[in-house]
């Protein structure tokens, strides 16, 4: 570890930002360029191997490494419990100042945070440094469904809430549940809590109950319907992006141009610790821009069903903050925080 | 015909020169665990999730390591049974009546062999009914609503205890313990329960751990509390003298025995102990008086050992087509299905169809290295079970702190497993079984969720959960799985001990 890390750390927790930044350039003196990564850079996932998070650290780790963004190697790290909170409560009180780590983050982390289930802590404890892609969201019925399109759903919704039950892979007043709340809402729909949402493990296992016949209408990603989609047990009525998506999904309706005007991307990025200097920010600000133009980046969102979708920088935070608020109206509105 | 593509698809996952190695290396620990008295087969699968994530496996690879530990503890049990009248586990309890016989009369390598052959012969029967039931109860799968895995679940509960049972009422407050654990955690709604403001608790408790803890480490402290440092003493066997007429002799009872064990495997609850069971009785009745049962009959080693593999197999059909285990290991295997983010069930046979098939492939390869390490290499084995566990147990316990550290990264979770392991102990010092707290634990949240799904969709109208002829059913079976065991159960235990008794 450098001298200046060192420094860094040892005063981040007390001294304001401007001494600090000071002390950090006079020691860096001897370096030509404002901030460089030196030896080691982690990931935080904060969750097991195998989800979307993983996924997120390894693959732009891995495209970091390729565009010699970081001098060695990138380490991923699996933080796993409370949906996020653990790796959220450590980078806030143990890694503070620490610019060698990028936690990665996705709706889930601004839909937990929007509903206080990280207590104590918020959106402003972190530097929000960019998003890379998104997944988008859809609303689905099974093949031999009696709704031909949004509207018509909608409408059977808006005559009965109770009539049109809704399967999804997230929790309770998690982002699949949001979806359907954020597209009722848009179609004018008022009482939103009535309106049925079973919640299941996964998308996978949503999805085979609503083929089975056993729940109306599936809400989910693109990407988790991928599978029934293309062996036609799903029909997929709209999907929550502001244009239609490329390639094999341009077929596809948005909700938008079905005259319900409801975006539901789940994006995924990085937040890292506060108290880095406006250096080390500026310098994963200009990586994050650099990954999301490269080659190996495209590729990696091709053959994973990434779809468009960059922000950095302040765009980012603000985008993160305006997220946040407008779960939080939508949580209220429901019942589901007070 | 499909299933033969993916089947094929499967070998070229299976016979990965790595996922070979795995494979060769579960099979053979998984021997190993079982011959060791005392170390069932789902004791073994828990010893070796941790190494699993150690060695940071992918999906499959960690999942064809331990179902070939899995298979191969079916085949170990018989060691200790044969050699010392000990069974190595629960299933391998029938051995003993005409294992060890044999072996007194100088016939113990001749034993070991049979059996060997017998195994593999009822593992592969049943395999191959795995393949072809699999696939079809799969599809069948998608008609389950959420009453019927409600009804399914109440089901596994029922039967839990199995037909052999000692203590039912233990067996029901080893339920309701795991049930409990379960509601720790936020549910589905966004309610906290029981987290009392500790973050690492607001996910409910990791059931790797609890698992690891429950079995692994509470092992571990039997161990300590023994101070039994010495190993057995060296046990010599004959020389082999196997002729292709006495395996010959032993085929028609090793079929049956598949085919008996593969049906008992299949309904939840019953598992490996009643294939094994059952396989005998039927041998002993169906050769009546031709047979010298219980005197060291060859046939009498052949029927349970295919029984045990063939129930083996065949608990794997519930588990990997609904999600409902039909014994302890495979409840131990759910586990990490579901850790690795894998979720049984009809899905899983088209969206993972890389780790089922090669699984189910590996079951078949690992079936063939079964039979030369337990043939030719049995000695190796017989020395093994003379080695002291003092040299074993530290490694067993080192490989679980490390494998469970490597998870989540965090001490928490040490300090977790240790507790489990302490509450393990004292569980079994009260001679509470700790398989049903893992089934509550892994099944209470799906049951729960589907309680609530099935009233959500009824508008709170509790009727649904009968209201279909699937339901009925298994409502019908799951009340059958609760009242037999009080009247065959007796029934059942004194004839095993009759059995017992006789070859003593």
């Amino acid at each position: 570890m450098s001298m200046k890390r060192i420094f860094q750390k040892h005063l981040s927790m007390k001294t304001p930002l401007t001494l600090m930044t000071a002390a950090a350039l006079t020691l860096s003196a001897t370096v030509t360029q404002a901030y460089e990564p030196e030896g080691k850079v982690e990931c935080l996932a904060p969750a097991d191997p195998g989800g979307g998070w993983d996924f997120t650290c390894r693959s732009v780790g891995k495209v970091l490494e390729d565009l010699d963004l970081v001098p060695r190697s990138v380490q991923t790290i699996n933080m796993a419990g409370a949906g996020g909170g653990v790796a959220f409560a450590h980078t806030v009180s143990k890694r503070a100042g620490d610019d060698q780590l990028l936690v990665a983050a996705s709706t889930a982390t601004t839909t937990r945070l929007a509903q206080g289930q990280f207590p104590g802590m918020n959106a402003d404890m972190v530097n929000w440094i960019g998003a890379l892609g998104a997944d988008y969201g859809v609303i689905a019925v099974a093949e031999d469904s009696e709704y031909d399109d949004l509207p018509e759903l909608m409408d059977a919704v808006r005559e009965d809430p109770r009539s049109v039950k809704f399967a999804g892979g997230s929790a309770k007043g998690g982002w699949d549940h949001l979806k359907v709340l954020i597209a009722a809402q848009k179609a004018g729909i008022e009482n939103l809590p009535r309106i049925p949402y079973l919640s299941y493990n996964n998308g996978g296992e949503a999805m085979t109950q609503v083929v089975g016949g056993h729940v109306d209408a599936f809400t989910g990603d693109i990407t988790e319907a991928q599978g029934f989609m293309e062996s036609g047990d799903l029909r997929v009525l709209a999907v929550l992006s502001e244009e239609r998506l490329p390639g094999k999904f341009s077929d596809i309706p948005t909700a938008r141009e079905q005259g319900i005007d409801a975006i539901g991307p789940n994006w995924r990025g990085f937040y890292m610790p506060a108290d880095i200097s406006d250096d080390a920010k500026q310098y994963w600000l200009d990586a994050m821009d650099t990954v999301y133009e490269s080659e190996e980046w495209k590729q990696v969102m091709t053959q994973n069903g990434l779809m468009p979708f960059h922000m950095s920088a302040d765009k980012f935070e603000n985008f993160v903050h305006s997220q946040i608020q407008s779960i939080e109206d939508l949580s209220k509105d429901i019942g589901l925080i007070k | 015909m499909e299933t033969l593509g993916f089947l094929v698809d499967g070998f070229g996952v299976a016979l990965q020169p790595h996922n070979l190695m795995f494979a060769l290396m579960g099979a053979f620990l998984g021997t190993l665990i079982g011959a060791l008295p005392g170390l069932g087969p789902a004791n073994g699968v828990a010893i070796l999730i941790p190494l699993a994530f150690t060695l940071g496996l992918a999906p499959e690879t960690a999942m064809i390591m331990l179902t070939s530990v899995y298979a191969g503890a079916m085949y170990g049990g018989r060691i200790s049974s044969i050699l010392l009248n000990i069974p190595g586990d629960e299933p391998a309890m029938m051995t003993c009546l005409d294992g060890y016989p044999m072996a007194m009369k100088g016939k113990a390598a001749e034993a070991l062999a049979i059996s060997a052959v017998a195994s593999f012969i009822g593992s592969l029967v049943a395999t191959v009914g795995l393949i072809l039931l699999a696939p079809l109860l799969a599809d069948f799968a998608l008609t389950f609503g959420p009453a019927e895995y409600f009804a399914l679940f109440m089901l596994a509960f029922a039967t839990l205890g199995g037909i052999t049972g000692k203590n039912p009422m233990k067996t029901v407050v080893a339920a309701c313990i795991g049930l409990m654990i379960a509601t720790v955690g936020i549910d589905s709604t966004g309610t906290q329960r029981y987290t009392f403001n500790v973050l690492e608790l607001y996910e409910g408790v990791d059931f790797i751990i609890a698992i690891v803890g429950l079995f692994a480490i509470s092992e571990l402290m039997f161990f300590i509390e023994d101070r039994a440092g010495g190993g057995k003493e060296k046990i010599a066997v004959n020389k082999l003298s196997l002729s292709w007429k006495d395996i010959r002799d032993i085929l028609p009872t090793s079929l049956r025995g598949g085919v008996l064990g593969f049906v008992a495997g299949v309904l939840p609850g019953a598992g490996a102990s009643l294939g094994s069971f059952i396989s005998y009785t039927l041998e002993k009745r169906v050769l009546g008086s031709k047979g010298r049962f219980g005197e060291g009959d060859p046939r009498g080693v052949a029927a349970p050992e295919a029984g045990n593999n063939g129930a083996s197999s065949g608990a794997l059909v519930p588990m990997l087509t609904l999600g409902v285990p039909g014994s302890g290991t495979t409840a131990v295997l759910l586990a990490l299905l579901i850790s690795l983010n894998i979720t049984p069930g009809p899905l899983m046979f088209t969206q993972n169809a890389d780790i089922v098939w090669g699984v189910i492939a590996a079951l078949l390869i690992g079936n063939f290295l079964l039979l030369l390490l337990n043939i030719p290499l049995v000695g190796i084995f017989v020395k093994l079970l003379s080695v002291p566990p003092m040299y074993l147990l530290p490694i067993v316990t080192m490989v679980a702190f490390v494998g469970i550290y490597s998870i989540s990264n965090t001490t928490f979770d040490l300090y977790f497993m240790v507790a489990f392991g302490v509450f393990g102990y004292v569980l079994r010092k009260l001679e509470i079984p700790l398989v049903p707290i893992i089934l509550g634990l892994l099944l209470g949240p799906e049951m729960e969720k589907n309680l609530r799904h099935a009233l959500e969709i009824s508008d709170g109208d509790w009727m649904v959960l009968w209201d279909s002829g699937l339901a009925i059913g298994l409502w019908v079976v799951a009340g059958l799985g609760l009242i037999l065991p009080y009247i065959v159960g007796p029934v059942l235990r004194r004839r095993m001990k009759a059995g017992d008794a006789q070859s003593d």
